[in-house]
């Protein structure tokens, strides 16, 4: 917990050191480290993994940006329906997938989120495709804060990791996150034991649904961009290199990997167009040297106690 | 006594393919006593604890406990009325801590109550011998000490109905010794069905005995019984020795 705490703390402390530039980009990483905290339930708690998670983002995102633009809702019930409609296609989704297992669940889940991607784009009228649709300035305020200032947008990242951060930290203590783990290490095990294997498991998709759909919204809310790029298969394997960057299966994983990523590729491009190249040779360095993510290999061979 | 038997199953059958693995076995299992399952490689054993604790579904048969039909219900439901299994092939949490394995094998019941859950956990890792590696990683632990964890996860859930495995697969001489004397132990509050090679372990601590040969019941009786079975002596006694 003290952990936890020091990291939220030091990314209070970033918004009063950082140049504006990295503040933007530190709001920008808090709202995808979400997202990657999302993915990492279901991937490095349950070792379930899913190709298809920006379907549960992009629920988010349109379940926020449509509602408000359409129904004309302010932001907090806007937010609510765009959990609320992550988590209902989580449910569905993984009523169906939840019955296969390994390569047939990526399968699956890919095949739903090319499904959501088609959908959007088949709505054009309401969702303006690929192109998108902007959320208006106007429409972006929470209890009289406008939340498209720098500052604002800061803070209002921050606190909505915060709560995800110390959630998610929550539920991986509780009996809950350890039968989910129990099931990430053997399956079979953990039914002979009398846990229902696949009712956790499709609750941890729910969870792991709702909170990237979390992230989507927030997204919407605080860049006021709501589009159909969000919910292609690209936006599916980020989460998956970054939780497998940062280290699957530990709390603060997904945010290192969202950081690392980030400024790997923002540096890099800084020096060459072939910034994606060096990215990618970054990556499989990475994944031999480090297979367990940068916090899962400090964990193995410094830091044992870490969540 | 009443309620002699607490398990008891009915023309229980599987053919795999056209093997017959299991055919029309009426077994009954006795109340408070140790039965002992044994018969060559492949007569099926392990196919019918499986359709027992229902990790393998029947071709046809039933399954009864404590008086109550459970056919149709799935593995995790039988264990939560309060059988325990353990693997003949070792199957334990490989990533986790040995505290952790039995923790969560305790956890089912005792999740709620995080003393009562620590403590049961301690004990059972005291009782079976695991103290001092209790911080070590499963996957770590020899392979006798792996069966021994698997041991303790079936300890941990306080069982009613406690089915084995084979648990004495590569265990050595002095831990068969004390896998035989945590067995008496246990029997009385815990009915205990054993499937086991080892004939030492059998005699020591089986208060019935049934045998199967090719997929069915060949003999069922108290030990002495069993000895004395010519069938018996002439298809596995007269064959095997200690497997
Ligand atoms: N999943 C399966 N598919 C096909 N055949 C199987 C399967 N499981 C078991 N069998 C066959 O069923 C028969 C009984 O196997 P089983 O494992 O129950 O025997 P066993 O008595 O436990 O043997 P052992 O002492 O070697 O453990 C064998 O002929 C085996 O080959
Ligand atoms: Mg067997």
């Amino acid at each position: 917990m003290t952990l936890h705490i020091a990291v939220l703390v030091v990314l209070l402390g970033l918004f009063f050191v950082l140049p504006a530039y990295h503040v933007g980009a530190f709001s920008r990483i808090m709202v995808l480290a979400i997202y990657a905290m999302g993915y990492n339930l279901l991937f490095g708690y349950t070792g379930l993994l899913s190709l298809g998670h920006a379907m549960f983002f992009a629920a988010g995102m349109y379940g926020f940006g449509l509602t408000v633009n359409l129904f004309g809702f302010s932001v907090a019930p806007a937010f609510l329906t765009g959990i609320i409609a992550a988590a209902a296609l989580a449910l569905i989704v993984g009523y169906l997938a939840l019955r296969t297992a390994g390569v047939a669940f990526m399968i699956v889940t890919l095949m739903f989120a090319q499904t959501v991607y088609l959908v959007i784009l088949y709505f054009g009228e309401y969702t303006r495709g690929d192109e998108g649709f902007v959320v208006q300035q106007a429409q972006r305020s929470f209890a009289g804060i406008d939340l498209t200032g720098e500052t604002e947008r800061y803070f209002a990242a921050l606190i909505l990791f915060a709560i995800c951060f110390l959630a998610v930290a929550k539920l991986v203590q509780m009996p809950f996150g350890k039968r989910l783990v129990a099931i990430r290490e053997n399956e079979e095990r953990a039914r002979m034991l009398g846990y229902d294997a696949a009712k956790l498991k499709l609750h941890a998709l729910i969870i792991s649904g709702a909170v990237s759909g979390i992230a989507g919204a927030t997204y919407g809310l605080l860049f006021g961009y709501v589009g159909a790029s969000f919910s292609t298969v690209q936006y599916s394997i980020f989460p998956l290199l970054w939780v497998l960057l940062g280290g699957a299966g530990t709390t603060i994983g997904p945010l290192i990997g969202v950081i690392f990523m980030f400024y790997l590729i923002d540096i890099s491009s800084g020096y060459t167009d072939a910034y994606l190249l060096i990215a990618g040779v970054a990556l499989v360095l990475l994944t031999l040297f480090a297979p367990l993510g940068l916090v899962g290999t400090l964990r193995k061979r410094a830091f044992p106690w870490l969540p | 006594m009443a309620a002699v038997n607490v398990l008891e199953t009915k023309g229980l059958t599987k053919i795999y393919g056209g093997v017959e693995a299991n055919l029309d076995i009426d077994f009954q299992l006795r109340k408070g006593q140790i039965t002992a399952l044994i018969g060559p490689n492949g007569a099926g054993k392990s196919t019918f604890v499986g359709m027992v604790s229902g990790r393998t579904l029947p071709t046809r048969g039933t399954v009864s406990f404590a008086g109550k039909d459970i056919s149709h219900l799935p593995a995790h439901k039988r264990m939560q009325l309060g059988m325990a299994y353990t693997f003949q092939i070792t199957s334990i949490f490989p990533g986790l801590s040995v505290y952790d394995n039995v923790d969560l094998a305790a956890g089912r019941k005792l999740a709620n109550d995080k003393t009562a859950l620590a403590q049961k956990t301690t004990q059972v890792l005291d009782r079976i011998g695991l103290t001092d590696r209790a911080d070590q990683t499963a996957q770590d632990l020899s392979y006798g000490h792996q069966r021994i964890l698997e041991i303790a996860m079936g300890l941990a859930q306080d069982p009613t109905v406690f089915i084995l495995d084979e648990p004495t697969q590569g265990l050595s001489e002095s831990e068969v010794d004390d896998f035989v004397t945590l067995m008496k132990s246990l029997a009385g509050e815990t009915t205990i069905l054993l499937i086991e090679h080892n004939m030492r372990v059998v005699s020591e601590t089986a208060d019935y005995i049934t045998v199967l040969d090719q997929g069915q019941v060949l003999a069922s009786g108290t030990p002495d019984e069993i000895h004395r079975n010519a069938a018996v002596q002439a298809a596995y006694l007269g064959t095997t020795s200690d497997a």
